[in-house]
Protein backbone atom coordinates (compact mmCIF):
# COMPACT_ATOMS: atom_id res chain seq x y z
CA UNK A 1 0.00 0.00 0.00
CA UNK A 2 1.48 3.34 -1.00
CA UNK A 3 1.30 6.23 1.41
CA UNK A 4 0.73 6.00 5.16
CA UNK A 5 0.36 2.57 6.73
CA UNK A 6 -2.70 1.38 8.59
CA UNK A 7 -1.18 2.37 11.95
CA UNK A 8 -1.36 6.06 11.08
CA UNK A 9 -5.09 5.80 10.44
CA UNK A 10 -5.50 4.03 13.77
CA UNK A 11 -3.70 6.87 15.54
CA UNK A 12 -6.03 9.43 13.94
CA UNK A 13 -8.96 7.26 15.06
CA UNK A 14 -7.60 7.12 18.63
CA UNK A 15 -7.19 10.91 18.76
CA UNK A 16 -10.70 11.41 17.38
CA UNK A 17 -12.11 9.00 19.94
CA UNK A 18 -10.35 10.89 22.74
CA UNK A 19 -11.72 14.22 21.51
CA UNK A 20 -15.22 12.76 21.28
CA UNK A 21 -15.01 11.22 24.75
CA UNK A 22 -13.88 14.55 26.15
CA UNK A 23 -16.86 16.24 24.54
CA UNK A 24 -19.31 13.68 25.92
CA UNK A 25 -17.92 14.02 29.43
CA UNK A 26 -17.38 17.79 29.55
CA UNK A 27 -20.19 19.42 27.62
CA UNK A 28 -23.62 20.02 29.12
CA UNK A 29 -25.71 20.76 26.03
CA UNK A 30 -27.40 17.49 24.95
CA UNK A 31 -27.00 18.52 21.30
CA UNK A 32 -23.24 18.80 21.62
CA UNK A 33 -23.12 15.52 23.57
CA UNK A 34 -24.87 13.86 20.62
CA UNK A 35 -22.44 15.43 18.15
CA UNK A 36 -19.48 14.22 20.24
CA UNK A 37 -20.99 10.73 20.28
CA UNK A 38 -21.05 10.87 16.49
CA UNK A 39 -17.33 11.63 16.53
CA UNK A 40 -16.68 8.62 18.76
CA UNK A 41 -18.76 6.33 16.51
CA UNK A 42 -16.91 7.56 13.46
CA UNK A 43 -13.57 6.93 15.12
CA UNK A 44 -14.73 3.35 15.64
CA UNK A 45 -15.78 3.11 12.00
CA UNK A 46 -12.39 4.40 10.86
CA UNK A 47 -10.71 1.70 12.94
CA UNK A 48 -12.93 -0.99 11.40
CA UNK A 49 -12.20 0.21 7.89
CA UNK A 50 -8.47 0.47 8.54
CA UNK A 51 -8.37 -3.11 9.81
CA UNK A 52 -10.51 -4.27 6.89
CA UNK A 53 -7.86 -2.81 4.58
CA UNK A 54 -5.11 -4.41 6.66
CA UNK A 55 -6.69 -7.88 6.50
CA UNK A 56 -7.87 -7.56 2.92
CA UNK A 57 -11.41 -8.64 3.81
CA UNK A 58 -14.60 -6.64 3.42
CA UNK A 59 -16.29 -7.73 6.65
CA UNK A 60 -15.00 -4.67 8.50
CA UNK A 61 -16.56 -2.38 5.92
CA UNK A 62 -19.88 -4.18 6.23
CA UNK A 63 -19.69 -3.72 10.00
CA UNK A 64 -18.88 -0.03 9.52
CA UNK A 65 -22.05 0.33 7.44
CA UNK A 66 -24.01 -1.25 10.30
CA UNK A 67 -22.38 1.26 12.68
CA UNK A 68 -23.55 4.04 10.36
CA UNK A 69 -27.13 2.74 10.51
CA UNK A 70 -27.00 2.49 14.31
CA UNK A 71 -25.65 6.04 14.48
CA UNK A 72 -28.54 7.27 12.34
CA UNK A 73 -30.99 5.48 14.65
CA UNK A 74 -29.30 6.99 17.69
CA UNK A 75 -29.57 10.50 16.24
CA UNK A 76 -33.27 10.00 15.46
CA UNK A 77 -34.02 8.91 19.04
CA UNK A 78 -31.67 11.45 20.63
CA UNK A 79 -33.11 14.38 18.69
CA UNK A 80 -36.63 13.16 19.51
CA UNK A 81 -35.70 13.17 23.20
CA UNK A 82 -34.21 16.67 22.97
CA UNK A 83 -37.32 18.00 21.22
CA UNK A 84 -39.51 16.35 23.87
CA UNK A 85 -37.38 17.94 26.61
CA UNK A 86 -37.69 21.34 24.98
CA UNK A 87 -41.46 20.94 24.58
CA UNK A 88 -41.90 20.25 28.28
CA UNK A 89 -39.87 23.36 29.16
CA UNK A 90 -37.12 21.35 30.73
CA UNK A 91 -33.72 23.04 30.72
CA UNK A 92 -31.52 21.73 27.91
CA UNK A 93 -28.72 20.72 30.24
CA UNK A 94 -27.75 17.10 30.83
CA UNK A 95 -26.66 17.83 34.41
CA UNK A 96 -30.15 19.00 35.34
CA UNK A 97 -32.00 16.10 33.77
CA UNK A 98 -31.44 14.00 36.89
CA UNK A 99 -34.98 12.96 37.91
CA UNK A 100 -34.07 9.28 37.55
CA UNK A 101 -30.91 9.55 39.66
CA UNK A 102 -30.90 6.88 42.33
CA UNK B 1 5.85 10.83 -6.57
CA UNK B 2 2.46 9.18 -6.17
CA UNK B 3 3.43 8.26 -2.62
CA UNK B 4 4.13 11.87 -1.69
CA UNK B 5 0.77 12.90 -3.08
CA UNK B 6 -1.00 10.25 -0.97
CA UNK B 7 0.84 11.46 2.13
CA UNK B 8 -0.17 15.07 1.42
CA UNK B 9 -3.82 14.12 0.97
CA UNK B 10 -3.62 12.01 4.13
CA UNK B 11 -2.15 14.88 6.14
CA UNK B 12 -4.80 17.32 4.92
CA UNK B 13 -7.63 14.88 5.64
CA UNK B 14 -6.31 13.77 9.04
CA UNK B 15 -5.53 17.33 10.09
CA UNK B 16 -8.90 18.58 8.94
CA UNK B 17 -10.58 15.69 10.71
CA UNK B 18 -8.89 16.41 14.04
CA UNK B 19 -9.26 20.20 13.78
CA UNK B 20 -12.99 19.99 13.05
CA UNK B 21 -13.37 17.40 15.80
CA UNK B 22 -11.84 19.78 18.33
CA UNK B 23 -14.07 22.54 16.93
CA UNK B 24 -17.21 20.41 17.46
CA UNK B 25 -16.33 19.86 21.09
CA UNK B 26 -15.11 23.37 21.89
CA UNK B 27 -17.55 25.69 20.08
CA UNK B 28 -20.36 27.18 22.19
CA UNK B 29 -22.99 27.56 19.49
CA UNK B 30 -24.49 24.16 18.50
CA UNK B 31 -25.10 25.44 14.99
CA UNK B 32 -21.39 25.96 14.37
CA UNK B 33 -20.64 22.66 16.10
CA UNK B 34 -22.95 20.86 13.68
CA UNK B 35 -21.32 22.62 10.72
CA UNK B 36 -17.90 21.57 12.02
CA UNK B 37 -19.13 17.98 12.29
CA UNK B 38 -20.07 18.10 8.60
CA UNK B 39 -16.47 19.05 7.84
CA UNK B 40 -15.30 16.26 10.11
CA UNK B 41 -17.44 13.68 8.27
CA UNK B 42 -16.26 14.95 4.89
CA UNK B 43 -12.58 14.64 5.79
CA UNK B 44 -13.25 11.20 7.25
CA UNK B 45 -14.75 10.25 3.88
CA UNK B 46 -11.41 11.21 2.29
CA UNK B 47 -9.62 8.89 4.72
CA UNK B 48 -12.09 6.12 3.81
CA UNK B 49 -11.24 6.66 0.14
CA UNK B 50 -7.54 6.32 0.92
CA UNK B 51 -8.34 3.01 2.62
CA UNK B 52 -10.12 1.91 -0.60
CA UNK B 53 -13.59 1.98 0.96
CA UNK B 54 -15.28 3.82 -1.91
CA UNK B 55 -18.84 2.80 -1.17
CA UNK B 56 -18.52 3.73 2.50
CA UNK B 57 -17.06 7.12 1.62
CA UNK B 58 -20.00 7.83 -0.65
CA UNK B 59 -22.48 6.59 1.96
CA UNK B 60 -20.77 8.69 4.61
CA UNK B 61 -21.20 11.88 2.59
CA UNK B 62 -24.74 11.09 1.42
CA UNK B 63 -26.26 9.61 4.57
CA UNK B 64 -24.27 11.26 7.31
CA UNK B 65 -23.10 14.64 6.12
CA UNK B 66 -26.26 14.95 4.06
CA UNK B 67 -29.34 13.46 5.69
CA UNK B 68 -28.42 13.09 9.36
CA UNK B 69 -26.79 16.49 9.69
CA UNK B 70 -29.72 18.21 7.96
CA UNK B 71 -31.97 16.66 10.60
CA UNK B 72 -29.60 17.95 13.26
CA UNK B 73 -29.58 21.46 11.83
CA UNK B 74 -33.40 21.43 11.70
CA UNK B 75 -33.55 20.64 15.41
CA UNK B 76 -30.97 23.33 16.22
CA UNK B 77 -33.05 25.81 14.23
CA UNK B 78 -36.25 24.64 15.95
CA UNK B 79 -34.76 25.09 19.41
CA UNK B 80 -33.34 28.50 18.52
CA UNK B 81 -31.68 30.32 21.40
CA UNK B 82 -32.63 27.60 23.87
CA UNK B 83 -29.99 25.34 22.39
CA UNK B 84 -27.14 27.45 23.73
CA UNK B 85 -26.17 25.69 26.94
CA UNK B 86 -23.31 26.77 29.15
CA UNK B 87 -20.01 25.38 27.96
CA UNK B 88 -19.11 22.87 30.64
CA UNK B 89 -20.47 22.05 34.02
CA UNK B 90 -19.86 20.33 37.26
CA UNK B 91 -17.26 21.00 39.88
CA UNK B 92 -13.65 21.42 38.72
CA UNK B 93 -12.86 18.02 40.19
CA UNK B 94 -15.24 16.32 37.74
CA UNK B 95 -13.84 18.29 34.84
CA UNK B 96 -10.30 17.28 35.71
CA UNK B 97 -11.42 13.67 36.04
CA UNK B 98 -13.03 13.81 32.60
CA UNK B 99 -9.84 15.12 31.03
CA UNK B 100 -7.78 12.47 32.80
CA UNK B 101 -10.15 9.70 31.66
CA UNK B 102 -10.03 10.86 28.04
CA UNK B 103 -6.23 11.11 28.07
CA UNK B 104 -5.96 7.68 29.71
CA UNK B 105 -8.10 6.15 26.94
CA UNK B 106 -5.88 7.77 24.34
CA UNK B 107 -2.66 6.61 26.01
CA UNK B 108 -3.98 3.05 26.22
CA UNK B 109 -4.76 2.95 22.52
CA UNK B 110 -1.41 4.49 21.57
CA UNK B 111 0.48 1.99 23.74
CA UNK B 112 -1.36 -0.93 22.16
CA UNK B 113 -0.65 0.48 18.70
CA UNK B 114 3.00 0.98 19.55
CA UNK B 115 3.28 -2.64 20.67
CA UNK B 116 1.76 -3.91 17.42
CA UNK B 117 3.51 -1.40 15.15
CA UNK B 118 6.49 -3.51 14.14
CA UNK B 119 4.88 -6.84 13.35
CA UNK B 120 1.14 -7.19 12.85
CA UNK B 121 0.52 -3.69 11.52
CA UNK B 122 3.33 -3.65 9.01
CA UNK B 123 2.20 -5.28 5.80
CA UNK B 124 -1.34 -4.60 4.65
CA UNK B 125 -2.89 -7.23 2.42
CA UNK B 126 -2.90 -6.87 -1.34
CA UNK B 127 -6.39 -6.05 -2.56
CA UNK B 128 -7.97 -5.94 -5.97
CA UNK B 129 -9.34 -2.81 -7.59
CA UNK B 130 -12.92 -3.75 -6.79
CA UNK B 131 -12.19 -3.91 -3.03
CA UNK B 132 -14.85 -1.81 -1.29
CA UNK B 133 -16.95 -1.28 -4.40
CA UNK B 134 -20.77 -1.20 -4.04
CA UNK B 135 -21.00 -4.49 -5.91
CA UNK B 136 -18.77 -6.43 -3.52
CA UNK B 137 -20.34 -4.92 -0.41
CA UNK B 138 -23.84 -5.54 -1.71
CA UNK B 139 -22.98 -9.14 -2.44
CA UNK B 140 -21.66 -9.63 1.10
CA UNK B 141 -24.78 -8.01 2.54
CA UNK B 142 -27.03 -10.39 0.66
CA UNK B 143 -25.01 -13.53 1.35
CA UNK B 144 -22.77 -13.71 4.43
CA UNK B 145 -24.30 -10.81 6.36
CA UNK B 146 -27.95 -11.17 5.43
CA UNK B 147 -29.08 -11.40 9.05
CA UNK B 148 -27.19 -8.23 10.02
CA UNK B 149 -28.73 -6.47 7.01
CA UNK B 150 -32.27 -7.42 8.01
CA UNK B 151 -31.71 -6.55 11.67
CA UNK B 152 -30.33 -3.16 10.64
CA UNK B 153 -33.51 -2.41 8.74
CA UNK B 154 -35.62 -3.31 11.78
CA UNK B 155 -33.42 -1.12 14.03
CA UNK B 156 -33.90 1.81 11.66
CA UNK B 157 -37.66 1.25 11.51
CA UNK B 158 -37.96 1.11 15.31
CA UNK B 159 -35.81 4.24 15.65
CA UNK B 160 -37.91 6.12 13.11
CA UNK B 161 -41.16 5.18 14.90
CA UNK B 162 -39.57 6.05 18.24
CA UNK B 163 -38.42 9.43 16.97
CA UNK B 164 -41.94 10.23 15.75
CA UNK B 165 -43.53 9.12 19.04
CA UNK B 166 -41.03 11.08 21.16
CA UNK B 167 -41.37 14.23 19.13
CA UNK B 168 -45.11 14.11 18.46
CA UNK B 169 -47.29 17.07 19.33
CA UNK B 170 -49.90 15.20 21.38
CA UNK B 171 -49.55 15.51 25.15
CA UNK B 172 -49.52 12.17 26.88
CA UNK B 173 -50.28 13.23 30.44
CA UNK B 174 -48.07 15.55 32.41
CA UNK B 175 -44.50 14.52 33.17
Amino acid sequence: MSGPGVGWYLIVAALLFGVGALGVMLRRSPLIVLLSLEIMLNAGSLTLIAFARQQGTLDGQVFALAVMAVAAAEVAIGLGLIVAMARRDMPLDVDQASALRG
Amino acid sequence: MGNVLVWIVWFLAAGGCLATGVAVVSLTNPFYSALALIGNLASLAVLYLLLSAEFLAAAQVLVYAGAVMVMFLFVVAYLGGRADAPWAGGPPLLRTAAVIAAVALLVEVVVVLGLAWGDSLRDPAEVSDSFGSPGEIGELFLTDHLLAFEITSIVLLVAAVGGVVLGSEKERGTP
